[in-house]
């Protein structure tokens, strides 16, 4: 029986395994630090498509394709697929899983979304709903343009604490029945967190509280520390915004260590790449997750990881109303087992 | 202590500004450069025995068209990013603002893509420019009729 823990934590006493993953990101993240990783590269930004916006359907098909292929399983094997984008009614998602015929819970947890759906995904197979989950999510930098900021060619500037949308896809696969050295441990669902920023520009800075709030959260409901971890990862804080947790999180008594690493700033070469304070959206973690932070889980060299993504839960409209940008952490704590399955 | 109530300015100190002293500079020489090929546009126009009304009249339409070429062409807003102020005051801005609103939301249609949303950016100041020259020219007409 899973045991909740604390106030935001469950600890699953039944695993719920990581069978596979799979990913699908644009050039531009493959001229970045994780070059090679990925599983497909698209070179043009359309996919093939006549809109951004179908392209990111296509950008999800794809990844969530890579991952049951590397599972060896059919679309048809998941009772359940829980997944969300930026778009507005998340449509990529929608429709992205149109056709699949398996049961479908759209989320919008913004940029967290890759963590709020693996943790739905878990709860769902936790919960006896199914064996066999997929969480799915993606961003794409175009359709995030026009839909939250300005057309493509208009000539406007960006501040240096702006950030670069993703165009990226990630999914991830979960099983109680079938096995793997990877499993979720725990899962800490996170409280909106709202300290007034209204710096639109300044994404980081606005999700750093939620972040701090998560993370105090689960150290506080598993009696644990930073440095019980190999790796923690906040999903798109960005330079700003993860230099802002550091010292929020050193004044709560929780200092983050050289273990402490954003996906923002793993994804781009900021000194060589037009990516401002580093890569953001929910395909900035998807990718990041899929690409490096599991596959290096399975080769052994991680074996202990908090995956916290961060979101901000403002929209065009409220931003224009004057309101301020609250923020959303969801964490996964995902362990390795060594020994025989 | 970093708390709710000083967090806003806290965030604001951490974060790296904008570097003002290059940006003014570049939106300085870009906005002047502009502003020069315009002139010299003018000065060539009269040359070719346009009369000045008519001249002051092709200038505009001169340089919005050339904003909407380098603007299709994908180079104003690589421009831009540099110039910041300096392509986006002179009226070549103004054109950029409406052609790459119609360009973005071509995918949805002619009439509700381009047609609606082609004044996204642009409205404000079409709305505020036109509300200002009716506000001056009432001014100006009761400032007449008293004086004269």
């Amino acid at each position: 029986m899973e045991e909740k823990i604390g106030q935001q934590t469950l600890r699953l006493n039944t695993p719920v395994y990581v069978i596979s993953h799979g990913n699908c990101v644009s050039a531009f993240e493959e001229d970045g630090p994780l070059k090679g990783r990925f599983d497909t590269v698209v070179e043009d930004e359309y996919f093939g498509e006549k809109t951004f916006e179908l392209a990111e359907v296509k950008l999800q098909k794809t990844a969530i394709t890579n991952a049951l292929e590397h599972a060896g399983l059919k679309i048809g094997d998941l009772g359940l697929v829980t997944g969300g984008d930026l778009l507005n009614q998340c449509i990529a998602s929608g429709y992205s899983m149109r056709d699949s015929g398996v049961p479908f819970v759209g989320l919008y947890g913004a940029c967290s979304t890759m963590a709020l759906s693996t943790c739905m995904a878990t709860l769902a197979i936790c919960s006896g709903f199914t064996k066999f989950a997929g969480a799915l999510t993606s961003s794409h930098f175009c359709s995030a343009e026009r839909q939250f900021r300005y057309p493509l060619e208009y000539g406007g500037q960006r501040p240096p604490s702006a950030q670069h949308t993703v165009t990226g896809s990630g999914a991830v696969i979960l099983s109680a029945e079938k096995k793997s050295k990877l499993r979720v441990s725990e899962l800490t669902l996170g409280r909106i967190v709202d300290f007034d920023v209204t710096d639109i520009n300044n994404m980081g800075g606005a999700m750093a509280p939620a972040a701090m709030d998560t993370l105090t959260a689960f150290f506080t409901d598993t009696h644990s520390k930073p440095d019980d971890y190999d790796l923690i990862v906040t999903g798109d804080l960005g330079q700003y915004g993860s230099d802002i947790l550091r010292d929020i999180m050193r004044q709560n008594g929780l200092p983050l260590g050289d273990n402490y690493n954003d996906c923002g700033l793993m994804i781009y070469d900021r000194e060589r790449q037009d990516a401002h304070a580093g890569g953001s959206g929910c395909g900035c973690s998807a990718s990041v997750l899929t690409s490096y932070i599991l596959p290096e889980m399975e080769l052994g060299n991680l074996k202990n990881v908090l995956f916290m993504a961060t979101g901000a839960l403002m929209s065009p409209t409220s931003v224009m109303q004057n309101q301020s940008i609250p923020a959303i952490a969801h964490l996964v704590h995902f362990v390795r087992e060594d020994g025989s399955l | 202590m970093i708390k709710k109530d000083n967090y806003s300015e806290y965030v604001k100190k951490k974060t790296k500004n904008s570097p003002l002293a290059k940006n003014c500079l570049w939106a300085f020489l870009v906005g002047g450069a502009i502003c020069t090929v315009g002139q010299l546009i003018l000065n060539g126009i009269k040359k070719l025995g346009v009369s000045p009304e008519d001249a002051k009249i092709w200038l505009p339409i001169i340089l919005v068209f050339l904003g909407a070429l380098f603007t299709g062409f994908g180079l104003y807003d690589s421009l831009a990013k540099r110039a910041g102020a300096g392509t986006i005051i002179p009226i070549t801005g103004f054109s950029n603002s409406i052609v790459s609103s119609a360009m973005e939301f071509k995918k949805e249609g002619f009439i509700l893509g381009v047609g609606a949303k082609m004044f996204t950016i642009a409205g404000p100041v079409l709305v505020y420019g036109t509300m200002a020259g009716v506000v001056y020219g009432i001014i100006r007409y009761i400032v007449m009729m008293i004086w004269g």
